[in-house]
């Protein structure tokens, strides 16, 4: 059984079916990259896992327990992150502090009163929080004010404050969306680099196939809220029908 | 030192110094000269200074660190100042119990508002806590008489039962508020050359707690929880979607601020132990944004700036009349007299709201940042002379993250 098992998830919004009848499986440590043409649902999808949409139909059970009617930072606390297709991060705040807030999170819950004790003195946690930074390529740059940084570093961030959770499985919502090429290259780069550090499975929402090819091991094509096809990319690359579906119409 | 950084507690020590020294620098005009009437250091006044002060800073751990915007907070200061009278009435004149009771019941009232207005942000949540504000006021005013003594305000008399201690003083008058047998109202002068300095117990009570008050924000702003408040600000779905519940950390900023607001009541109420619904209207809430806005969101100094500038201008303002403005233009020619004064006299006397609008709104439009801003711009200029020459350009070097507090 998979790390995450997507059951008959539909969803309707008005008179549009944005998803029909899902069936997905994310294996644990595998990248799956869930791809479609514009409109296909894929964000749907990826908004039913983390408690943003109730699915009308189906089930979405995360490590055995549903996800279905949990609120968000629920979801999180169960070991799900998420990237933002714009980066969410805390713009008023630096560097240093944008990532010391999931290190809390990540040890204390959902809710603390530790209004007595000091952000620096959280050594272990700086530590951690500082390592990460390392990993990244960022730590130079932690007395910055988060706004005040390029898209790719804002991206960049917003990974290593998803990654300093440990996250059982991360969410990506088109991580190279708007991005330069070389951008994009980078962020392939540390999307590897992760992927070879640590045990992390990852989902990936994405347009760009470039980015898709060199990093999935499995890929669902989703195409009109149901998936055509899923596949290792290999065989994806020459399906007839996926040709038709997507690459046809894109490329 | 005291769990704070070094900064932090030099920070500290200078807003003692400052709060001790108080009515020495709000003196600096001899007595009798024609300046003294912008002479701050009278007790009334100073209390006022610190009172508000307190009711700034909580305030402004709201409003500053979460940017939820309350404009009810006023009922908790008219509940503090209730809750103090009452036990004023019914256990003894001593301070203590009183601004305890204070804080609890106000408290309560913050968490069971909270509650409620929490359930929306932004604009929604305003206007929900100005309906609650609203609300209170309403009902001190009218249907909850027994407890308010509504229109004629909470008063001690001479028939209340005070069981821990004397229902009479011996002059036969109420006795007056004290703190462990220290009267709120005694005060010791000193003239020096043709300064007289006050240092009135009341006003240090007072003092005490408001450095207690603003060490407790300094330790919030600092903490992981304020960390959490100020994330709230800028970003609740990342917050959200990083695991965090926003909902009781919002809760707790508005009891406590609720709390602290409660406290600056009480404080009220022990200075002149009366408390009237008018404590709970509209425009009070409206004066404790205006001081934060106009001191600086969000900074530490900021709130107490603004409190301490209101309160100074709106006595100062309220004192000049006609006399006095007769007294300042006589050098200029009757016609030209008469027509300044008419001018000015709109500007001051009852007319000082209408100052205090026209200094908000310049604040707002060239301080952004408030009072604390306009400190820091002065400051760069002068630095920026000292080291002119250096090549020092700010604009090619990476924006720093400002600290919370300057």
């Amino acid at each position: 059984m998979g790390l995450l098992e997507v059951k008959g998830v539909g969803k309707r919004f008005g008179g549009l079916q944005a998803l029909g009848d899902v069936n997905l499986s994310v294996q644990e440590n595998t990248v799956h990259a869930i791809i479609g043409p514009n409109g296909a649902g894929k964000s749907t999808l990826l908004n039913c896992f983390v408690g943003k949409l109730i699915p009308d139909t189906g089930s979405v059970m995360f490590n055995g327990q549903s996800v279905l009617g949990r609120t968000p930072f629920e979801i999180n606390q169960m070991g799900i992150s998420r990237v933002f297709q714009t980066p969410e991060i805390f713009g008023d705040l630096n560097v240093m502090e944008n990532m010391m807030i999931p290190c809390f999170a990540k040890r204390d819950g959902a809710f603390r009163l530790h209004a007595f004790e000091t952000v620096e003195n959280e050594k272990d946690l700086v530590e951690k929080a500082e390592q990460m930074l390392i990993d990244v390529n960022m730590i130079d740059k932690r007395h910055m004010n988060a706004a005040s940084m390029s898209r790719g570093d804002k991206r960049r961030l917003e990974m290593a404050m998803c990654l300093v959770q440990d996250p059982k499985l991360l969410l990506l919502d088109e991580p190279t969306a708007g991005m330069a090429r070389a951008d994009t290259n980078n962020t392939i780069d540390l999307l590897k680099e992760i992927k070879e550090k640590r045990d992390i499975t990852m989902a990936i929402i994405e347009h760009d196939m470039h980015v898709v090819f060199s990093l999935a091991e499995r890929i669902t094509v989703l195409a009109q809220g149901t998936p055509l096809v899923e596949d290792t990319p290999e065989n994806i690359k020459g399906h007839p029908k996926v040709q038709e579906a997507y690459l046809g119409e894109a490329h | 030192m005291l769990g704070l950084s070094k900064k932090d507690t030099k920070f500290l020590f200078i807003v003692i110094a400052l709060t001790a020294a108080t009515p020495i620098l709000l003196q600096p005009f001899p007595e009798g000269s024609a300046m003294s009437q912008f002479n701050a250091g009278y007790p009334d006044l100073m209390q006022r200074f610190a009172i508000f002060g307190i009711f700034a800073i909580g305030f402004n751990i709201l409003f500053g660190l979460t940017g939820y915007l309350s404009f009810g907070h006023a009922a908790f200061l008219g509940v503090g100042s209730y809750s103090a009278v009452w036990m004023f009435k019914l256990l003894s004149m001593n301070v203590l119990p009183g601004i305890i009771l204070a804080i609890i019941v106000s408290g309560l009232f913050a968490l069971v508002i909270g509650y409620v207005s929490l359930r929306r942000s932004g604009i929604y949540f305003s206007i929900l806590t100005l309906a609650f504000a609203q609300m209170s006021f309403n009902l001190a005013y009218s249907v909850l008489t027994p407890i308010t003594n509504g229109e004629t305000g909470l008063q001690v008399t001479l028939n209340d039962p005070r069981i821990l201690g004397q229902q009479v003083a011996a002059n036969g008058n109420v006795p007056p508020t004290n703190f462990f047998g220290l009267e709120m109202g005694s005060s010791l002068k000193i003239p020096v050359g043709g300064w007289e300095f006050t240092f009135n117990a009341g006003y240090y009570f007072c003092a005490v707690i408001a450095i207690l008050a603003f060490y407790l924000s300094l330790r919030i702003f600092r903490s992981p929880f304020g960390l959490m408040l100020r994330a709230i600000k800028t970003n609740q779905t990342r917050l959200n979607y990083t695991g965090l519940n926003s909902r009781p950390y919002t809760l707790a900023a508005f009891v406590i601020s609720g709390m602290y607001a409660g406290l600056a009541g009480g404080l009220l109420a022990s200075m002149d132990p009366l408390a009237g619904a008018e404590r709970m209207q509209w425009t009070a809430s409206g004066e404790v944004v205006l001081m934060t806005i106009l001191g600086g969101v969000g900074t530490m100094m900021g709130p107490i700036l603004g409190a301490g500038f209101i309160k100074y201008f709106e006595n100062i303002f309220s004192k000049i009349n006609e006399n006095v403005l007769h007294q300042w233009f006589s050098f200029l020619p009757d016609g030209l007299e008469g027509f300044v004064i008419w001018v000015a006299e709109h500007f001051v006397g009852s007319g000082w709201h209408l100052t205090s609008g026209v200094l908000f709104m310049m604040v707002v439009i060239f301080l952004p940042g408030g009072l604390v801003e306009g400190g820091q711009r002065i400051g760069k200029k002068l630095k920026r002379k000292k080291s002119d020459g250096d090549g020092d350009d700010a604009e090619h070097h990476p924006k720093q993250s400002p600290h919370v507090a300057e």
